[in-house]
C-alpha cells in the first residue's frame, strides 16, 4: 500500500470528507512525526509503536574492498520500535482464533526479561 | 530534555490544520494507524513517500539465550515489522539534530540513546 492508496481507503470510509482533506490529514500526521523527531522528541503511539532518534557516534570505518580506514562522522538516525499490540497481532495465528477451539498450542515464551519497555 | 509526542499532539495538529472537530481529528489519526496496521498484518508493505516504509519480515526459529541466566531458550519462527526511514526523513533528522548539537541545545536523556549496532 502506498500513500495514495491509504488516502483512498480512508476517503472511502469517510464519505463526508473531501479527498484533498484526507490527503492533508495523512500528510499532517507524518509531517508532525518528522518535525517531532527533528527536534529530538520521541513519538509514542501505543499499540502501534514508537519512533525515536538514535545517536551514532563518529567512528573509524573501513573500506571493505581496500581495507583502508575511513572516518565516519557522527550521525543521528530515526528508529522505530514496534508496539506490543501490533507485534502480537502480527504473530497471531489464524488457527488460534477463539472459535478454532481445542488444539491451542502453548503460548509462545514471553520475551520479557530481554529488556526494553513495551509500547 | 526531549519530550514525547503522542496521539494527542497528532490529533491537535490535524485539528489545527484541517479544521475538523477535535473528536473527529482523533478518530482519523486512529483510522490512519489502523489502516496501516491492518495492511501490515495481511503481509503487505506500506510505503509512505518522504517518510519511509514499513514491511514485515519472516524470521526463522533459532536457539536464543536468556542473557540473565545463560539458559538456552528456543525462539520460534516469527514475523517482525521493519521500518526503513526514507532518505528525506534521515536527512532532515540528521541535519536538524547536528545543528542543534552544534548550537549546544541538543535535548538529552531518553531520546538520544547511543547504539553501537
Amino acid at each position: 500500500m502506498i500513500k495514495s492508496e491509504l488516502v483512498a481507503k480512508l476517503a472511502q470510509a469517510n464519505p463526508h470528507l473531501y479527498q484533498r482533506d484526507v490527503e492533508r490529514i495523512v500528510s499532517t500526521i507524518f509531517d508532525e512525526i518528522c518535525t517531532a523527531l527533528a527536534r529530538g522528541d520521541r513519538v509514542e503511539l501505543r499499540g502501534f509503536g514508537a519512533f525515536s532518534v538514535k545517536n551514532r557516534p563518529a567512528r573509524v570505518g573501513r573500506n571493505p574492498r581496500t581495507g583502508q580506514p575511513v572516518e565516519v562522522a557522527e550521525k543521528f538516525v530515526p528508529f522505530f520500535k514496534t508496539g506490543k499490540e501490533l507485534r502480537e497481532r502480527l504473530n497471531a495465528e489464524p488457527g488460534t482464533a477463539p472459535d478454532a477451539g481445542q488444539t491451542t498450542p502453548e503460548t509462545a515464551p514471553s520475551p520479557s526479561g530481554f529488556g526494553g519497555s513495551d509500547v | 530534555m526531549g519530550r514525547t509526542v503522542t496521539r494527542a499532539q497528532l490529533s491537535e495538529a490535524v485539528y489545527q490544520e484541517v479544521g475538523l472537530s477535535r473528536n473527529e481529528s482523533a478518530d482519523l489519526v486512529e483510522a490512519v494507524l489502523k489502516e496501516i496496521s491492518d495492511d501490515l498484518i495481511v503481509g503487505n508493505t506500506v510505503k509512505l513517500s518522504s517518510f519511509g516504509s514499513f514491511s514485515v519480515r519472516e524470521k526463522g526459529g533459532r536457539m536464543g539465550r536468556n542473557p540473565k541466566t545463560g539458559e538456552e531458550v528456543p525462539i520460534k519462527p516469527r514475523r517482525v515489522l521493519v521500518f526503513r526511514p526514507s532518505h528525506v526523513l534521515k536527512e532532515q533528522i540528521n541535519v536538524s539534530l547536528s545543528d542543534l548539537k552544534a548550537a549546544g541545545s541538543l535535548p538529552d536523556g531518553v531520546v538520544l540513546d547511543t547504539d553501537e549496532s
